[in-house]
């Protein structure tokens, strides 16, 4: 084989770095359950691969959606993924074309320029080397915006950049090397050969003035060798590693493999296909109360480090905001619960103190949650409704309360939990009741995610509020009240119930819409999925919730969860209420109107 | 010693050769929030657990105070980590912080055995 010196280093690169990544996802992918490895197997042959190519076509090289959260910061990274990738497939066109055959030696395709120094003639060379010449500017503008990143972050909107290992600073060097060294020895050729397009070809003829490129041409096709070749090298210990384990996250996600409850190999694709972008930075309101060393980047990042703490671990409010941003689309908040719990396992309690029993009979429980049990004018309220109108319900944690089990699970404490839920589960289906009506959104997601209740339906307050006034249970009035509605992150990102709490609300006052709703909606900094943060850091997550609240000049602020209303309550004047209040409200309001009795408002 | 016809109960008593202050240390350390406690009793008045067994979480605040950890293992496994506690903590403290770094540190020194 006659194959130059100077491209070896580059072709060991690429040898080591795809060796290594085929022995990674054996291993990670072996590390999963074996339901998983069955749904791999399964799913392979099928119109999933498919899908996969095209979401990896989409996610990974065009970067959509990050490219919609952040159009700069998209452009960046669009550049430098696409416009490489597009690079070397033309390099391959190009030499397929040139060569008329498929079976010729790597290498040329990608030092095609210094393999092949005769000048394009037909119009096809000349179009081949015209578009890696636009290409390559077209590279270059993502460089120099990362680099400009690097020392200004504020035009990509990002208040914090991530910092950087000394792997990264490595495979940073080689990739931003890369590029440049590439435009240069292909100048340094053309200069020499005429074998370059409207962008080499010029800077070679200015070159070649001035300086003997015949004597440097080689050492320059070198550094390019080399630069490529630091790149693949140091990839494995740098955070470009999140590249091909992203794309391998798309096809694993695809067959259908989730998370569980404990650290597997799907746990270690997601770790790793952190692309540290940072975004979740962006989303996290943490950084209101000055926490800024938690957020799921740099929690993702001790894992991988092997040196995640507790103090960082449980210093999040699970509250779904990055999550919902995360343009690679990890779980980030089950990938911390995993982690919690694996943290505490050597803890767990047995609750032996649990009794069991025979429940009354009725067509609804009402589940009230501990946070309800906080606030007692919702637990009134929605009392008040049932009774009005006419339901058989058991009241379930009128006084012998347990608690739901989700505060424990989001605190990592699974196996107690469990206890918890098997002594719930009894208490509710003993009941032979149909509905399991529930006030609390934390209830609701754990009643939903990890009770197993059959012909059971559960139901947040909004849901079942909204059939009785369907069904003409309760009667509806139109307050003169504006309210913003606050979607409780469990209730929303948690269970996506962002309609019926509207629906519902609609009936009793008029709704002015923010642009923080829905799943952009706010944490009211309340949440008990964070263990680690202090009063004072939480009021000051709130109020800064509550300035953008009154921006939109409200008369009433409206949620539905106790937790939120409890923890806003603190803060303001501005009344706050819970939807169920709302309806209460509503409902004796038009009995007495109804009554022709006339009450000061 | 003359007997008066009254004795103090040992569970009364606090033996300060037993006291074990590591765990508070580290607690106090950890959660500082735990330093501005009044013993008011609002966290248990109201507990979830406390609702169900006799569980005391103050008393549990005490025991800590006076380096008493036996039995803490025990105590502290009865908490539901509802978070109810901290909610009406007149004096803002991460209660549910305490309890996660007791459950940890109980196992951690060893109280049980109590290897002083
Ligand atoms: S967790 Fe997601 S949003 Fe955060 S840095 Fe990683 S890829 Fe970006
Ligand atoms: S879940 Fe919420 S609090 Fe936790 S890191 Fe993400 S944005 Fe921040
Ligand atoms: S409510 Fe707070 S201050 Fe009162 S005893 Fe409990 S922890 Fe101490
Ligand atoms: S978190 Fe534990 S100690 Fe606090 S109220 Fe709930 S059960 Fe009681």
């Amino acid at each position: 084989m006659d194959i130059p010196f100077f491209a070896w280093p580059f072709l060991l690169g690429i040898t080591f770095i795809i060796v290594f990544f085929i022995i990674i996802s054996i291993i990670w992918i072996t590390g999963l359950s074996g339901i998983d490895r069955v749904r791999i197997r399964k799913n392979f042959f099928t119109v999933k691969t498919f899908q996969a190519i095209w979401e990896v076509f989409r996610e990974s090289l065009i970067h959509r959606k990050m490219y919609k959260r952040n159009p700069v910061l998209g452009y960046m990274h669009m550049s430098f993924a696409f416009g490489w990738f597009l690079l070397i497939v033309v390099g391959h066109i190009e030499a397929a074309v040139h060569y008329h055959t498929l079976n010729f030696p790597f290498w040329k395709s990608i030092f095609f320029r210094y393999a092949e120094t005769n000048p394009p003639v037909t119009f096809i060379a000349k179009a081949f080397s015209a578009a890696s010449d636009f290409l390559l500017i077209y590279i270059f503008s993502g460089v120099f915006l990362a680099l400009y990143k690097r020392f200004n972050s504020k035009p990509f909107g990002m208040k914090k950049t991530t910092h950087l290992k000394t792997g990264d600073k490595i495979a940073l060097i080689g990739l931003w090397l890369i590029f440049p060294t590439r435009y240069v020895c292909e100048s340094i050729t053309a200069g020499i050969y005429h074998n370059g397009s409207f962008f080499t070809q010029p800077t070679g003829n200015f070159l070649a003035s001035f300086l003997p490129l015949q004597s440097i041409e080689l050492a320059s096709w070198w550094v390019y060798s080399l630069s490529l070749a630091v790149f693949f090298f140091a990839l494995p210990v740098s955070r470009y590693m999140h590249i091909p384990v992203e794309i391998l996250l798309i096809f694993v996600r695809k067959y259908g493999v989730r998370l569980k409850k404990h650290v597997n190999g799907y746990t270690r694709i997601q770790t790793f296909a952190c692309s540290r972008c940072g975004v979740c930075l962006d989303s996290c309101q943490m950084i209101k109360a000055n926490i800024n060393n938690s957020q799921s980047v740099y929690f993702l990042k001790q894992i991988r480090g092997r040196k995640l703490n507790d103090e960082q671990l449980f210093n999040c409010l699970l509250c779904g905001r990055c999550q919902k941003d995360c343009p690679v689309g990890l779980d980030l908040n089950d990938l911390r619960i995993t982690q919690r719990i694996e943290s505490t396992k050597t803890y767990n309690s047995k609750y032996d103190y649990l009794k069991g029993g025979i429940s009354p009979q009725a067509d609804v429980v009402y589940f009230t949650g501990c946070m309800t049990h906080l606030t007692p004018s919702i637990k009134k309220a929605m009392l008040n409704v049932l009774d009005y109108a006419n339901i058989n319900y058991w009241f379930m944690d009128k006084d012998e309360a347990s608690c739901c089990g989700r505060p424990l699970m989001q605190a990592g404490q699974y196996e107690a939990a469990k206890k918890l839920i098997r002594n719930n589960t009894e208490k509710i289906l003993s009941s032979g009741a149909k509905i399991l009506l529930v006030s609390c959104p934390i209830c609701y997601q754990i009643f939903n995610e990890d009770y197993k209740l059959p012909g059971v339906k559960v139901m947040h307050h909004s849901e079942y509020l909204l059939e009785l006034v369907n069904q003409g249970l309760i009667p509806t009035i139109k307050l003169p009240v504006n309210a913003v509605y606050h979607d409780p992150c469990t209730l929303g990102r948690g269970s996506h119930i962002y309609e019926p709490p509207r629906e519902l609300l609609k009936n009793y006052l008029s709704l002015i819409p923010m642009k923080q709703e829905k799943e952009d909606a706010l944490c009211c900094g309340g949440s008990l999925g964070n263990i680690k943060i202090e009063m004072d850091e939480r009021k000051q997550i709130r109020d800064d919730v509550l300035d953008t609240f009154k921006s939109y000049n409200p008369d009433q602020i409206i949620t539905a969860c106790p937790l939120c209303k409890k923890t806003f309550a603190m803060g303001t004047d501005i009344e706050i209420h819970d939807l169920a209040e709302v309806v209460w409200k509503g409902i004796s309001r038009k009995e007495h109107l109804d009554k022709k009795i006339r009450l000061p408002i | 010693m003359v007997s008066f016809g009254f004795e103090l109960l040992d569970s009364k008593r606090i033996d300060y050769n037993k006291s074990d202050g590591r765990l508070l240390n580290e607690i106090l350390e950890k959660e500082p929030s735990f330093k501005r406690c009044i013993s008011c009793g609002g966290c248990t008045a109201t507990c979830t657990a406390g609702s169900l067994t006799n569980f005391n979480i103050r008393k549990i605040n005490l025991m800590l105070r006076h380096g008493q950890t036996e039995g803490l293992e025990k105590e502290i496994s009865k908490c539901m980590l509802c978070g109810k506690c901290f909610l009406v903590c007149p004096r803002d403290i991460n209660l549910r912080n305490v309890i996660m770094l007791i459950k940890k540190g109980v196992l951690k020194y060893n109280t049980e055995k109590k290897k002083i």
